[in-house]
C-alpha cells in the first residue's frame, strides 16, 4: 500500500490575539504548525500502515522552512517525505497548487490512496484535495469520519462521510484520495526515536524543473484567481453587558431582544 | 522575489507591510523593505502599503478560453431527497443581485431523480433556465457522477459566473469542476458584487478563520466560479407565475459512479443540524460536567434551536464532534447565537463570528467572549439559564 499524505504549513493561530483598537490581527512572534487537520491526515496514514503495510510518505509545497513541518512528521513516525518548493510557486492559488501537487506526486510513482487535511486554517479552502484527484485522474471522497475497511485485495474501500446532517457511507475503489475530519482519530504523540531520527533527517527537495509541469501553469501566473483587496472586518460594535442580579440581567436582555424585533419564545410560531 | 518586488524609491522603511504579514516574510534591512522567501504573495502588504504605493505584484496568468464567449449567471441547485438544498434560495438571491448590474439571465443546473417539481420550484425563485437532467442513473450522493454532468452542461452553456453553496457537497464538487476548466474558484464567500466598471464579480470570503477578510477576482478565466456561505445571503423571495423554462440536456451521456451509495444515517440527537439552525445555543468549558448539558438542550428545545460546543467540551467526550463549532469544527452563522460558558478563544470565534447576534453568558466578566458578543449576561449559568428559560415561558 502507498499511502501519501498532503500537509501544508500554517502559521499557528493558538496564541496569535487581536488589537481591539483596528481589530487586525496580531501576528508578531507567530510559530508555524502543521495545519491542524493534518495531523489527522497523518495519523490516520500511519493507522492503515499498521493494518495493512506499506509506506507512508507526506509531501508539502512551501518556502524552505516547511522543513520543519516535514521533520515533525518524520517524528511522528512516518517513512519518507518530500519538499516542493521553488520561488516560481510562489502565489499559487489553489489551481496551481494543487497541479504541482498532483505532477510531485506522479513524480514519486502515484499512490493507493491520498490523505489531506479537510481545509487549512490560514486559507480554509478546502479545495486542494478536490483538485488534486481531478489532476490525478482519482476518485475523491471529502469529509471523512472513518475509514470502516479497505480490501486490499479488491482495491475496495468503506468510508464515513460526515455530512450536515448526518454522515452517509460509500463504497469505492482505490486509487482514491480523502480528506479527513477531526473525528476520524486521536493523533499520537512523537517517539524520542522518531525525534532522534528528525534531528538526523536530510529533508529531499523538488524543484520546478525537477517535475514534469508546465511553468506557465504554477505560482502566480498559473493562478486564475488574484487577491484584489486584503482588508480586516469591522470591528464588532461594542455589546450590552448587563452584570446585576440574574433576574434584572435576563429580563433586560430579553427586552432589548424583543426592541430588536427578535422574541426567543416566539421563534416556533414564525 | 518572483511576481512581487518592492520599489525601493518609495519606500520610507516604516515597517507597516511587516506587521500586516502573517508569513514572516517582509524585513526591513537599512531602512528598506526586503521580501524573503517565506511570501505566498498573499497581498496583504499591498493594502498595508496603499500610502506610498512601495509593493507592487506582477503577473501574467497563463492564457484560458476565450472570456467574450461566456454569458449569464448559473447556480447549481444542490438537492437531496426530492428537496433543494436550504442554500439554494440564498444563492438564487445572490444571483439576482448580481442580474441587476449584469442584465444577464439566470439559469440553474438541476441534476438528480424525478426533480421537475424543483425545476418549477427553481422558476419560482426567479431562475429564468432550468438545465435538467433528471435521470435514474443520478443519484443523490453520486458526486463524481454529477462532477462530470456539471462540467458538460459549463461546457455547453459557457455562463460567465458559475456559483454553488459552501456546503459539503458544494465544497467537493465545484473544486473539481474548476480544475475540469482550468479557471477559478473562490471558496465559501460572503459577498458577491459586480465591478461597475470591469464588470468582474468580486468575490469577497473570510481567511484566518474569520480575522482577515479578502475580494478575490478571476480576471482572464471563465467561468468565474465561487461556493457561498451558507446563511449569509439574503433568500430568493418566491414569485408565482414567473416565466422561465426548462430545457432538458438529455444528450449528455451520463458516465458510470464510481462511488457507491451504501446508506444514509441521520445524526439521532434531534435538532443537531448547525448549518441551517437560526438558533444555536452553545455549551462551553463553564458547563463543568457532561450532566449539566441537558440545560443546554432543554433550552435549545425551548427556543427551538440547535446544541453547538467548543472544543473543550468536544475533547472532553461529552458531546458528539458534530456539534463542534469553531477552527476545527463547523462555521455557523444562524440569526441567534446563545454562548454559555465559553470563554471565546480565538478559534471557537472563527466559527461563530458570523452570527448576526450573539449573546454571551458567562461568570468572567473579562471572558473574550463579550468582546464580540451583541449583548452578554455576566452571572452564572447555571443560574442564568433557568432564570431565561423561566422568562422566555
Amino acid at each position: 500500500m502507498k499511502i501519501v499524505v498532503g500537509i501544508k504549513q500554517v502559521p499557528d493561530t493558538t496564541n496569535v490575539k487581536i488589537n481591539p483598537e483596528t481589530n487586525t490581527l496580531i501576528r508578531e512572534g507567530v510559530e508555524s504548525i502543521i495545519n491542524p487537520f493534518d495531523m489527522y491526515a497523518i495519523e490516520e496514514a500511519l493507522r492503515i500502515r499498521e493494518k495493512h503495510g506499506g509506506t507512508v510518505t507526506v509531501i508539502s509545497m512551501g518556502p524552505p522552512q516547511v522543513e520543519t513541518s516535514l521533520k515533525e512528521a518524520i517524528s511522528l513516525g512516518v517513512d519518507d517525505v518530500l519538499l516542493i518548493s521553488d520561488r516560481a510557486f510562489a502565489g499559487a492559488d489553489t489551481l496551481a497548487t494543487s497541479y504541482t501537487l498532483a505532477a510531485a506526486i506522479k513524480k514519486m510513482g502515484g499512490a493507493d490512496i491520498i490523505l489531506m487535511g479537510k481545509q487549512a486554517i490560514d486559507g480554509d479552502t478546502g479545495q486542494v484535495g478536490p483538485g488534486v484527484a481531478e489532476h490525478m485522474n482519482m476518485v475523491h471522497v471529502t469529509d471523512i469520519r472513518k475509514i470502516e475497511e479497505i480490501d486490499t485485495e479488491n482495491k475496495t474501500i468503506i468510508v464515513e462521510r460526515l455530512l450536515e446532517d448526518g454522515y452517509v457511507r460509500l463504497r469505492t475503489s482505490l486509487p482514491l484520495l480523502i480528506t479527513v475530519v477531526k473525528e476520524i482519530n486521536e493523533p499520537r504523540l512523537p517517539s524520542l526515536k522518531g525525534k532522534m531520527k528528525a534531528r538526523k533527517a536530510e529533508i529531499p527537495t523538488l524543484t520546478a524543473k525537477d517535475l514534469e509541469i508546465d511553468l506557465e501553469r504554477i505560482g502566480l501566473n498559473g493562478s486564475p484567481t488574484q487577491v484584489m483587496k486584503i482588508f480586516s472586518p469591522p470591528k464588532p460594535s461594542g455589546g450590552m453587558i448587563f452584570n446585576g442580579e440574574v433576574s434584572e440581567s435576563v429580563s433586560a436582555l430579553l427586552k432589548e431582544l424583543k426592541n430588536a424585533g427578535l422574541h426567543l419564545s416566539n421563534v416556533e410560531e414564525n | 522575489m518572483n511576481g512581487i518586488e518592492v520599489i525601493l524609491e518609495n519606500c520610507i522603511g516604516c515597517k507597516l507591510c511587516v506587521k500586516s504579514c502573517a508569513y514572516d516574510a517582509i524585513e526591513v534591512i537599512d531602512k528598506k523593505a526586503v521580501i524573503n522567501e517565506k511570501c505566498t504573495i498573499c497581498g496583504a502588504c499591498i493594502e498595508a502599503c496603499v500610502k506610498y504605493g512601495a509593493i507592487k505584484i506582477t503577473r501574467v496568468t497563463f492564457k484560458g478560453q476565450n472570456i467574450s464567449e461566456f454569458s449569464g449567471i448559473c447556480v447549481f441547485a444542490e438537492n437531496r431527497n426530492g428537496k433543494l438544498a436550504s442554500v439554494v434560495p440564498e444563492i438564487i438571491g445572490a444571483a439576482q443581485q448580481l442580474k441587476k448590474s449584469l442584465d444577464k439571465p439566470i439559469s440553474a443546473i438541476l441534476l438528480g431523480n424525478n426533480i421537475k417539481p424543483l425545476a418549477d420550484e427553481l422558476i419560482t425563485y426567479g431562475v429564468d433556465e432550468v438545465l435538467m437532467i433528471d435521470n435514474p442513473k443520478i443519484g443523490d450522493f453520486a458526486e463524481d457522477v454529477q462532477t462530470e454532468l456539471v462540467t458538460e452542461i459549463l461546457k455547453q452553456k459557457k455562463p460567465e459566473i458559475f456559483l454553488g453553496g459552501g456546503t459539503v457537497f458544494g465544497r467537493s464538487l465545484l473544486p473539481r469542476v474548476a480544475v475540469k476548466l482550468l479557471t477559478g474558484l473562490t471558496a465559501d464567500c460572503t459577498e458577491l458584487e459586480i465591478d461597475s466598471g470591469t464588470k468582474l464579480l468580486k468575490q469577497t470570503r473570510p481567511a484566518f478563520g474569520g480575522n482577515i477578510m479578502a475580494t478575490i477576482l478571476t480576471e482572464n478565466h471563465r467561468p468565474q466560479m465561487a461556493t457561498v456561505r451558507h446563511k449569509v445571503m439574503k433568500e430568493a423571495e418566491k414569485q408565482e407565475g414567473y416565466e422561465g423554462k426548462i430545457t432538458e440536456m438529455n444528450d449528455i451521456p451520463i458516465p458510470e459512479p464510481k462511488i457507491e451509495f451504501l446508506e444514509f444515517v441521520e445524526e439521532q440527537m434531534d435538532t443537531v443540524n448547525l448549518a441551517d439552525a437560526d438558533i444555536i445555543v452553545s455549551a462551553g468549558h463553564g458547563i463543568r460536567d457532561p450532566k449539566n448539558l441537558e440545560i443546554i438542550h432543554d433550552l435549545a428545545k425551548a427556543v427551538n434551536g440547535a446544541v453547538g460546543a467548543s472544543r473543550a467540551v468536544v475533547d472532553a467526550d461529552w458531546i458528539a464532534y458534530s456539534h463542534q463549532v469553531g477552527q476545527t469544527g463547523k462555521t455557523v452563522n444562524p440569526t441567534v447565537y446563545i454562548a454559555c460558558g465559553i470563554s471565546g478563544a480565538i478559534q471557537h470565534l472563527a466559527g461563530m463570528k458570523g452570527s448576526d447576534i450573539i449573546i454571551a453568558i458567562n461568570n468572567d466578566p473579562n471572558a473574550p467572549i463579550f468582546d464580540v458578543a451583541n449583548y452578554g449576561i455576566v452571572g452564572d449559568l447555571f443560574e442564568v439559564l433557568p432564570e431565561l428559560m423561566k422568562q422566555v415561558k
